[in-house]
């Protein structure tokens, strides 16, 4: 409100019919109001938040041969009520090495991912940030552009780079640095480097927005104040860029931990990870509730965990959405 | 104009080397006349050719095109509903679960969310016998719900730079509220509704897992043909595609840039 007039008096400006008049029609009249919020609001109640409390409950039911292929927990049997609850799905997931073993690769993988896409994202971020002003909307939407392409035709990008007749192996013949092809497809580290590539966007873009707004007079102070430029840039620099860090990683520690289409065309054949274990659970052994188990525990162990840390104290709005994908 | 250090010069070249140089290698061996996609033999445009010969891919493009479009258009909408109440309503029951729905999708692994969304369907049909069968109006309807989250973001972003006094002016000279949001504000916001659903519709297009998850017999989308094929390992008529998708949306792109851009140059 930029009444300046009124301003110093606020007492007489809340009397002032004009002020109720402006408040009020600028936040809506009440029905418009209600409309807004109803519509998107009820959109992701019923294909949001409900789709995650279903999964909830079919992890709690017993597999069966039917359709839909679990048995319903609450049933009225002959006038019966009979609640069939199963904890199962839960116990395996501890007992089942298969299960744990998925949990740790999947993490083991996602971390080092997140911290290559770091280091690299960082650097590029970082340079961009140093680049000339008008060239910074250009490299930015670089950045973004093979974001938009298929993320399906980045993957496949890799499978010509690293197999065995691929560039890499071209190149490195070439060079004499090996005398015969070696074997980069098909394991953690392909699927790793996949991962890296296809979401460095999300690393590069939350650390950029950071570092664009950091105020180069702190740099100057440090620099004034005799730091050398490493020194500067490790203790100021780094520490007020840490909010973009931080969304950063969750952008890319969390979909990667439950990526499938890197590890199933990357990956070895044995290489599980959750979301691999997922959807051979549902595909091919049509086993719903174990599949809704991993997944529900895979949100209660890593996503609700790292969504609820990014959520800034006293600021309704995640960090997480920072700078996501804004052309 | 400042000069660059070689540290960031070194980290922009090493940068867009990374992500450029394997797209390139795709699209430069989609010209290859020979069926081996990493040795050249020499220039081809035969691929090409044989993809429009794909009776199935023609189905595919046209099944994702149409799934797309809803999805931008719809998505554009609530998008927008939730970016104008999340930035001007800052007191509603329920606004935390609100801000938390919104942006979860962004965030959640896609088979998760693909999981989740078919547990929904099987859910009603059971129940209230719909949806009677999944195909591309279940797909169609989980991509709103994940590109409603982009949509969100790109339009609250410019929400919350948007200069109120520009709106307070258009009442004080008698507009209603909705004359006000569709005349000023919607306007002002445009080019974030246009890369909203710019970014929408590409999202949509290349969604592999959730359209998995909710697909039904007779509905592939092109995402699902490319990925039948590419499991099978290197095939020089999706290197073909994949080089027709990355013009198509470098050329959009750069439109939609140039547009935003001048739009931007002339309000600011």
């Amino acid at each position: 409100m930029k009444i300046p007039l009124l301003l110093k008096n606020e007492e007489l400006l809340k009397f002032s019919p004009r002020f109720w008049r402006k408040s009020f029609s600028l936040n809506f009249s009440l029905r418009d109001r209600r409309f807004v919020i109803a519509v998107p609001f009820l959109w992701l109640v019923v294909f949001f938040l409900l789709p995650f409390l279903l999964v909830f409950k079919i992890s709690l039911s017993t597999p069966i041969l039917a359709v839909p292929p679990y048995d319903p927990i609450v049933q009225w049997l002959e006038g019966i009520l009979r609640i069939n609850l199963n904890v199962g799905n839960y116990l395996r997931m501890i007992e089942d090495p298969f299960y744990a073993s998925g949990f740790v690769t999947s993490f083991m993988i996602a971390l080092t991912a997140t911290f290559w896409c770091l280091l690299l994202g960082y650097f590029i971020a970082y340079a961009i940030s140093k680049a000339p002003r008008p060239w910074q909307p250009i490299l930015l939407l670089m950045v973004i552009l093979p974001f938009l392409t298929s993320f399906l035709v980045r993957v496949y990008a890799w499978i010509g780079i690293l197999s065995n007749d691929g560039f890499l192996n071209k190149l490195l013949l070439f060079l004499g640095i090996i005398d015969q092809p070696r074997q980069f497809l098909y394991n953690d580290v392909a699927v790793t480097i996949g991962i890296v590539y296809c979401y460095l966007p999300f690393m590069i873009l939350p650390i950029y927005a950071v570092l664009d707004k950091i105020d180069p007079s702190y740099i100057e102070a440090a620099h004034d104040l005799g730091a050398r430029p490493w020194k500067t840039f490790w203790r100021i620099t780094i520490p007020l860029s840490m909010p973009g860090i931080l969304s950063g990683c969750a952008l890319v520690f969390i979909p990667a931990m439950g990526e499938f289409v890197i590890p199933e065309i990357l990956g070895a054949p044995d290489n599980l990870m959750i979301g691999r274990i997922i959807w051979i659970e549902f595909f091919n052994n049509r086993d719903w509730p174990i599949a809704s188990t991993v997944a529900v525990v895979m949100l209660l162990l890593f996503v609700v965990p790292i969504m609820v840390s990014q959520r800034r104290p006293g600021s309704p709005n995640g960090r997480v959405d920072e700078g996501r994908g804004t052309p | 104009m400042k000069r660059m250090t070689p540290f960031s010069l070194a980290g922009l070249i090493i940068g867009y080397a990374f992500l450029y140089i394997p797209i390139l290698t795709v699209v430069v061996f989609s010209f290859n006349e020979s069926k081996l996609v990493t040795s050249w033999s020499r220039f081809s445009t035969k691929w090409y050719v044989s993809l429009w010969d794909n009776e199935g891919l023609l189905d595919a493009v046209w099944a994702s095109l149409k799934i797309a479009t809803t999805t931008a258009t719809v998505a554009v909408i609530l998008g927008t509903l939730a970016a104008v109440m999340m930035v001007r309503f800052t007191a509603f029951r329920g606004r935390i679960l609100f801000s938390g729905l919104v942006s979860a999708p962004l965030i959640m692994p896609d088979i998760i969310t693909g999981l989740a969304m078919l547990m929904l369907f099987v859910t009603t049909e059971q129940l209230i016998g719909w949806p009677a069968h999944r195909g591309l109006m279940t797909i169609t309807l989980a991509h709103i719900t994940l590109a409603t989250a982009y949509v969100y973001l790109v339009v609250k972003a410019r929400l919350q730079d948007f200069d109120l006094s520009i709106e307070e002016a258009a009442q004080d000279l008698g507009a209603k509220p909705a004359k006000v949001f569709m005349v000023i504000t919607l306007p002002m916001i445009a080019p974030s509704l246009v890369s909203g659903w710019l970014l929408a519709f590409a999202l949509s297009l290349d969604d592999l897992v959730i359209a998995s998850f909710l697909s039904g017999p007779g509905a592939t989308t092109l995402p699902m043909l490319i990925f039948s094929s590419i499991r099978l390992g290197l095939n020089p008529e999706i290197n073909a595609l994949a080089t027709l998708i990355v013009a198509l949306v470098s050329f959009v792109v750069l439109i939609a840039g140039v547009i935003v851009y001048r739009r931007q140059r002339r309000y600011s």
